[in-house]
């Protein structure tokens, strides 16, 4: 609805504006029409509707032609400031001009269409190899945890093989990690779907950030055991008005990425600051920090590090991203001079400074 | 003593399958529906003590399910929703639902909302101390111990920790809490509940940061244990 009220003003002032055009070079001519002769008049006129055939779409640039034919013959064939045309020559003259510049305004119309057909064609393509990317990057995802579940449950129930009650339990334990990578891999897949969609709408509330992130560190504390994650929240930050849900996605798909990706050990530390009218997060590795040149592709879709052997869809940081957006806010990746890779996020909210007064 | 008869109303044959193996061999007698029309007239004929509703039935909207049940039954309806979303569970919970689980859910997670929904439903206003782990809260003379020491609250988190005791286990949205203790014209006011929660977890939590009594429930509400 929206997209089609801008449509819709988009091409009302296609119409000014190439009136506009045509009543700017009637002014000149107007002026210069005594050293030029109203010959060349129709040919800056000319120029005018071709001008715009370049610009607009067929009906304003055809109220042009019309326009300017009718004005030239008003005011610039003598006798001016009559319909009237003396010299046959002129008539002949009028009609050519007048029939030129509809040619103009139609071929340049059918000129747009062909790019535009390209422009599609070339979309198409695009999407066509993105969904085979998917489909590659997601038969790989899923059919791995599910290989593993199929075939551990066939070991388990298969009569014939002797099993340990220890084997017995790594199985199960296998089958419990595949069935909550292929879950965490679905849910990545709907968010990315609802993102797109743009089904997902922010639903602002009062969120106290330092509460968010001991969530997500307290969550994925058995993944976070191997990493020295650093957070000290900052006693001083006021609440805000966002979305807390998002807020966990984006926490969430950063901190899950940085441990993936970097080693044992790894130093994750995560700030959380009130600048001006914004919250800032920065959260930051003593890993390897991304490839200079994947720094702008790391929040594309699919994209996956050629350094590392590395799992799941490549979904983490596009989604991450999304949500982001979804919220207004910007987000910085940069490798930072004394090695690792850092993420600052910036996301514009109102502040309520009600601990305070309550406190005082 | 008579079995606690749950009744599952949910379209797939092999959640069905799961929940009944599940609840059957903690003592409890399953029914089962797959699909609202048929729950609703079980429920009317079996009078269960608790039913476990999918969101997503292929007949009707699980919502105008529980909104049905809800003009006359009176025991817990626990949410069961395949869509991780907020709207759609705090409407629920608005249209009278119990609690609520998220598919897919751990076995231990749907019995211990099952027994919080049963105890909270036959609870007797009464109880004089109840005990969670290392804190104790005596009703009576309204005082809250942890590890045997008295702990001072103020006025408004003393009527917060109150609220939370006696839905123990259960989820409590932002909205119904707001409503309860500060009234209806604060129901949007979730700073407050913030804040609260915030200096009420200091006092009562081993770890404020690691909460273990006052859960966060996304985009929902809290939940006290």
């Amino acid at each position: 609805m929206e997209l089609f009220y801008k449509k819709n003003r988009y091409k009302k002032w296609q119409y000014v504006i190439s009136i506009g055009l045509v009543a700017f070079g009637t002014l000149i001519s107007f002026f210069s029409s005594d050293f030029v002769g109203y010959q060349t008049i129709a040919l800056f006129l000319l120029l005018i509707v071709s001008l715009n055939a370049m610009l607009f779409d067929i009906f304003p640039v055809m109220l042009s032609a019309l326009l300017s034919a009718l004005i030239w013959n008003f005011f610039f064939i003598p006798p001016i400031f009559t319909w009237h045309i003396n010299k046959p020559e002129d008539t002949l003259m009028f009609l050519m001009y007048f029939v030129i510049a509809i040619i103009n305004a139609v071929l340049s119309y059918k000129i747009k269409q062909i790019e535009k057909k390209g422009r599609e064609k070339e979309e198409k393509e695009k999407t066509i190899k993105l969904y085979n990317t998917l489909l590659n990057s997601l038969s790989h995802e899923l059919r791995t945890p599910i290989a593993t579940i199929i075939g551990s449950i066939d070991t388990i129930n298969d009569k014939d093989t002797k099993l340990t009650k220890e084997t017995v339990f790594e199985l199960h334990k296998e089958i419990k990690t595949a069935s909550y990578r292929l879950n965490s891999q679905v849910e990545n897949l709907l968010s990315m779907n609802r993102l797109e969609s743009g089904i997902l709408k922010p639903r602002f509330d009062w969120c106290d950030i330092n509460e968010i992130v001991y969530m997500i560190l307290n969550e994925n504390e058995e993944l976070i055991r191997e990493h020295q994650v650093l957070f000290n929240a900052n006693e001083n930050l006021p609440l805000f008005r966002t979305d807390g849900g998002f807020l966990e996605q984006i926490l969430r798909n950063i901190i899950i990425n940085s441990i993936f990706h970097t080693p044992n050990n790894t130093i994750i530390s995560i700030n959380v600051k009130h600048v001006s009218n914004n919250y800032e997060i920065v959260i930051s590795d003593n890993g390897k920090g991304f490839p200079e040149k994947d720094l702008n592709l790391a929040f594309n879709k699919f994209y996956k590090s050629a350094q590392t052997e590395s799992k799941g869809l490549g979904l983490g940081l596009s989604i991450v991203k999304g949500f982001v957006e979804a919220l207004n806010g910007k987000i910085l990746l940069e490798n930072q001079v004394t090695g690792g890779a850092r993420f600052t996020i910036t996301i514009p909210a109102e502040t309520s400074f009600i601990q305070d007064i309550i406190h005082e | 003593m008579n079995k606690t008869i749950v009744l599952i109303i949910d379209d797939e044959p092999q959640i069905r399958k799961l929940l009944q193996i599940n609840l059957e061999s903690n003592d409890y007698k399953v029914i089962q529906a797959c699909n609202g029309k048929e729950g609703l007239l079980m429920a009317a004929t079996h009078s269960p003590d608790l039913i476990l509703l999918d969101l997503g039935l292929p007949d009707k909207n699980g919502q105008e399910v529980l909104k049905d049940l809800r003009g006359w039954f009176n025991k817990p309806v626990l949410i069961l929703t395949a869509v991780n979303n907020e709207n759609d569970v705090v409407l629920a919970l608005d249209n009278g639902a119990t609690d609520y689980l998220t598919k897919p859910f751990r076995t231990g997670e749907l019995l211990a909302r099952i027994r919080s929904a049963i105890r909270i439903n036959q609870s007797v206003s009464n109880i004089e101390i109840a005990s969670f782990d290392d804190l104790l809260i005596d009703f009576k003379a309204r005082l809250i111990k942890k590890n045997n020491q008295i702990i001072k609250l103020t006025h408004t988190e003393y009527a917060l920790i109150i609220l939370f005791a006696k839905n123990e286990g259960r989820v409590l949205t932002h909205q119904f809490i707001l409503k309860e203790i500060w009234g209806v014209a604060f129901q949007t006011e979730t700073q407050y509940l913030r804040v609260f929660v915030g200096t009420l977890r200091k006092k009562i939590e081993v770890n404020s940061n690691h909460p273990k009594h006052i859960i966060t429930e996304s985009g929902v509400g809290y939940r006290f244990q």
